[in-house]
């Protein structure tokens, strides 16, 4: 099938961007990679939407060090991600998640941002800035805001950003010394997504704990957290599976995603006590 | 207000080093762009949405989804595609391995998996048959000849680190 778009304009800078989508009066649509959008307008999941091409704002592409937080812009590609020297010493966790995030000829154009915005429930990004307790941060036509991301992901798909806003950068926390950050996750296939996933942070204020594909948005999992917190693992990995309500599906039953849980999360904790998976 | 979306978009980019100026339709993908417009049909347009790599091009260096990226936003890129890789003879051992090989059944997935493929060969260093599988793993061969296309990548990044190596040696006993 082929697309069908209502119109397509290229923003030479963020002000433009959200002049497009201003006056695209409900139409407008930003595309970033397109990784997501234009395989849906592809198969006409989407149709007739005002494009707002981003994907040349430079201003949204970079890393900065900001003292505490790092800050990513919305549109720094998976494949920089995990190549980022930033990244890679200060959010280890955003780094090895770009390994299982889609295929490398993907992970060329897909952004963090875009990545974050599309909110697939199991896309590994929103369950590594939860985990991480990042900020969003959010441009429109009467500002910025910063949302925490507990507060950003709503439901399949569904995030706090509004009509005519962008997601301009994400800052999170830099790792402390010694904190620990791993990722891990169950597919069929390499670059498939995932049956299950599970994001681990070990701090000195306590662990945190974030899972994706088991709910219909990354799921921060504060009950196996305190028990962590408290030294027991399998009254952790018991809190897991009351505090997740999987779906099945043609994938997995919930049963098999609920019982992933808990394996994911012991082979994360045998990772930050430096035991082997 | 909706004048400054446009329906067509006016594009120059260079495919296969030349250049090429087009106008072209708002929601065209690159690949029917080259394939139907510039009338170069190695690149495939097949699943168009992202699973199956058989659309794989190089744009501005990279291997990119060809059916995941619009025309219009390939305006000032440098695309190159299996016909312009194969006539600058870019790629011609790793042909010659798909050959000896036996890695090219049908074919439909080759200039996809030629593409991926140089893309980690020109990372350099000799990477193990897991990374091949790895870095392959969104082409799919719809003749399952995975065995025989890795055998060909593999030989191929033996080759070439061997010339680097001899290079090297060569390099030393000249200083
Ligand atoms: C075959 C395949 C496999 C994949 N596997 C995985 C996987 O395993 N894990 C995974 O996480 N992802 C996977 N992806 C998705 C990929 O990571 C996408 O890159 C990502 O979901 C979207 O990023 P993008 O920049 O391409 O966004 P786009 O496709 O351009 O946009 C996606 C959506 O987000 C909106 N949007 C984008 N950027 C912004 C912004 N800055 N502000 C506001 N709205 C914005 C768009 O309007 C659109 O609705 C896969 C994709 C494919 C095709
Ligand atoms: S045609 Fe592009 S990935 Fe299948
Ligand atoms: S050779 Fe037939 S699809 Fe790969």
């Amino acid at each position: 099938m082929k697309a069908s778009v209502g119109g397509y304009a290229r923003a030479s800078s963020l002000d433009h961007a959200l002049q497009l989508l201003a006056s695209a009066e409900g139409a407008g649509r930003v595309l970033a990679g397109g990784q997501s959008l234009v395989a849906a307008m592809n198969m006409r999941l989407s149709t007739g939407d005002l494009l707002v091409d981003i994907s040349r704002l430079s201003e949204l592409s970079g890393v900065s060090d900001e003292g505490d937080t790092l800050r990513i812009g919305a549109l720094k590609r998976h494949a920089d991600v995990g190549r980022d020297a930033l990244v890679c010493a200060h959010a280890p966790l955003l780094a090895e998640a770009v390994h299982y995030i889609a295929h490398a000829a993907i992970r060329n154009r897909g952004t963090i941002g875009g990545a974050c915005a599309h909110a697939d429930p199991a896309a590994e990004f929103p369950a590594c800035v939860l985990a991480l307790g990042a900020t969003m941060h959010v441009a429109g036509p009467h500002g910025s805001r910063a949302i925490p991301a507990e507060d950003f992901f709503e439901d399949v798909f569904a995030t706090a950003i509004e009509e005519g806003e962008i997601l301009t950068a994400i800052t999170v926390p830099k790792a402390g010394s010694g904190e620990a950050q791993v990722i891990e996750e169950v597919a069929r296939r390499s670059g498939d997504y995932a049956l299950a996933g599970l994001c681990l942070v070990k701090r000195d204020a306590g662990h945190r704990v974030s899972l994706f594909s088991v709910g219909p948005k990354p799921i921060l999992a504060t009950g196996a957290m305190a028990a962590l917190d408290a030294g027991d693992l399998d009254g952790a990995v018991a809190a897991l599976a009351g505090e997740l309500d999987p779906p099945s599906d043609t994938q997995a039953s919930a049963a098999y995603r609920r019982h992933l849980a808990g394996v994911l999360l012991r082979r994360a904790v045998a990772r930050t006590e430096g035991g082997k998976a | 207000m909706t004048e400054m979306f446009r329906d067509k978009v006016d594009v120059a980019l260079t495919v296969n080093g030349e250049p090429v100026e087009a106008r072209v339709p708002a929601g065209q993908h690159l690949i029917d762009f080259l394939r139907q417009t510039v009338g170069l049909t190695g690149a495939h347009a097949s699943c168009e949405h992202g699973v199956c790599g058989a659309c794989t091009v190089r744009v501005n260096g990279e291997a990119v989804r060809g059916c995941l990226m619009l025309a219009a936003q390939a305006d000032g890129a440098e695309v190159w595609t299996v016909e312009g890789l194969s006539d600058s003879a870019a790629i011609a051992d790793l042909q010659e391995a798909f050959v000896a090989r036996n890695a090219a059944q049908c074919g439909f997935c080759t200039p996809g998996m030629l593409v991926a493929a140089e893309e980690l060969l020109s990372q350099g260093g000799l990477p193990s048959r897991a990374e091949i599988r790895e870095h392959l793993s969104g082409n799919y061969c719809r003749c399952t000849g995975y065995e025989a296309i890795v055998d060909a990548v593999e030989d191929v990044a033996r080759a070439r680190g061997g010339e680097d190596v001899a290079r090297a040696r060569g390099g030393k006993g000249a200083a």
